[in-house]
């Protein structure tokens, strides 16, 4: 279990957060991308054997979103968001 | 290949088990093959049977960076069946299922397959709904679905006395899969690898792949190992979680995430469930095995992981719902756990295709993939020696992405 920093409650258990994803590139102009670059936006997402950026809600906490780099070899919370306490 | 036999074990009982031959020989590594396949687990294996079976390609090496059959084939549920939803996927399925019940003869293994069917605890009206629809699309490609009433229910497992009228979620009926079984995963991981050698295919354990390499003509051109530079015109990645992992290295993307699926099993008892019975509503599944173990799995973790290990929150959510309708288990000690890490593609159906790479193939995305092995094996061989996908496969490829033309799936047991 993962004790995740949350910049407003401290590190709290991962049971009370729910799972955003990987952060991906910001989403492109459809209009102004190629289709492939396009389908690469909304299929692919970092997939790295290490450290992966990632969105958690604390959603039986405060409610908030926090961003933090969490290592998929060991779980290890290598970076957490910048105002956590 | 030894054929075994009842005579061949009468007769090297007698002379004191002393004249076996190896199931597989080790041979020196070359340097270059006509066809590598990465990853000596289900996939891999079958891959390179069906290969030398079918389509006479015999030079092939199997590279495995641990031990044979040590990979996720070691850490699965081995549940065999055929209950998904998509035109694409059931006549896959179905045919992965027809090809496990034969497989005990055409490899001359015992593959210990018991079809023992799976019954699914129904407990909420959308997932009755879902399973009707199911139903309706495998009677069309001949798997089996059938809805039976709460009582026949709880007559076929005696042991699920929860999930009352009273409960949270009160049984509403169940659906019975007769074509599902069990079978034993070393001898499917044995069987395929001892079929293969003596055919001609090469296993090489304890030759990690670190990278693949180019070609200056873009083709894929062999293999970085351990052990040295192999080289090949064709390389098959057959290696579940780290599918991403390899084929990043000649900067290839594909849509897939790593996630870890946990099970675990509990101490041997007596004889108390003879099918499968997978719960999906309250999100978890078991089979009593022929060691009497209950082998019982769960959810997958939240986020991407390459651990293969167990999560204390995941294992206890798992345990509570179980106990909510078997409540006798409450007195079962569990003995082991285990994780294993599996890729998943964006739309959870498996990519089976050749990439972007000429020569590069990849078989990933198999979430549950243990019952696609047979047919994933022969398909895939087809694709390797012929150049075009196999009829089965052919909605699996990874162009489907290119026109976002998705296979959404949900027969995924617990993906929710």
């Amino acid at each position: 279990m993962l004790l995740i920093p949350c910049p407003f409650c401290g590190a709290r258990t991962e049971s009370e957060f729910a799972f955003g994803g990987p952060v991906k590139p910001d989403r492109p102009d459809p209009n102004a991308v190629s289709d492939e670059a396009w389908v690469e936006y909304v299929t692919v997402v970092p997939n790295p054997y290490g450290p992966v950026q990632e969105r958690w809600w604390h959603v039986r906490g405060c409610g908030t979103w926090l961003t933090i780099w969490r290592d998929t070899r060991t779980h290890e919370i290598v970076e957490a968001p910048d105002d956590a306490g | 290949m030894q054929r075994y036999s009842i005579l061949s074990l009468a007769k090297n009982a007698l002379s004191g088990h002393r004249g076996w031959q190896p199931a597989w020989r080790s041979h020196p590594l070359k340097d270059r093959y006509e066809v590598i396949v990465i990853g000596a687990g289900g996939h891999g294996l079958a891959t390179a049977y069906y290969l030398a079976r079918e389509f006479g390609i015999t030079d092939v090496a199997v590279l495995e960076r641990g031990w044979l059959g040590g990979g996720n084939i070691a850490r699965n549920t081995v549940t065999i069946r055929s209950n998904y939803l998509r035109d694409e996927s059931i006549p896959f399925y179905v045919k992965s299922v027809a090809l496990y019940e034969g497989l005990t003869r055409e490899l001359n293994f015992n593959m210990m397959h018991s079809k023992r069917t799976m019954i699914d605890v129904v407990q909420t009206w959308p997932k009755l709904r879902d399973l009707r629809r199911r139903q309706l699309g495998m009677d069309i490609y001949g798997s089996t679905y059938e809805r039976i009433t709460t009582e026949e229910v709880r007559r076929r497992i005696p042991a699920l006395t929860g999930g009352g009228p009273d409960a949270r979620l009160p049984i509403i009926c169940g659906m019975v899969h007769t074509d599902a079984g069990v079978n034993r995963h070393d001898a499917v991981a044995w069987g395929y690898a001892r079929a293969a050698d003596a055919r001609g295919v090469e296993i090489h354990q304890q030759t990690p792949v670190t990278a693949l390499i180019r070609g200056a003509n873009g083709r894929i051109a062999g293999v970085e190992t351990s052990r040295g530079t192999v080289k090949a015109g064709k390389v098959v990645v057959a290696v579940s979680g780290h599918t991403t992992t390899l084929t990043e290295t000649v900067g290839l993307k594909l849509p897939l995430r790593t996630m870890n699926l946990t099970a675990f099993v509990s101490e041997p008892v007596k004889p108390l469930v003879d099918v499968i019975v997978n719960c999906p509503d309250s999100g978890f599944y078991f089979s009593q095995s022929d060691k009497g173990e209950m082998v019982i799995g769960g959810a997958p973790d939240q986020g991407q992981s390459f651990r293969r290990d167990i999560k204390q929150h995941v294992f206890e959510d798992t345990v509570t719902a179980m106990l909510s309708l078997f409540p006798s288990f409450k007195k079962l000690k569990l003995m082991r756990q285990w994780g294993g890490h599996l890729d998943i593609a964006h739309d959870a159906s498996p990519i089976m295709d050749e990439t972007d790479v000429p020569g590069l193939f990849v078989t990933a995305g198999w979430w549950g993939g243990y019952k696609a092995i047979p047919a994933g094996g022969l398909t895939l061989a087809h694709l390797v020696a012929k150049g075009v996908p196999h009829p089965l496969m052919a909605p699996f490829t990874i162009k489907r992405f290119r026109h976002l033309d998705f296979v959404m799936e949900t027969g995924t047991t617990t993906a929710r």
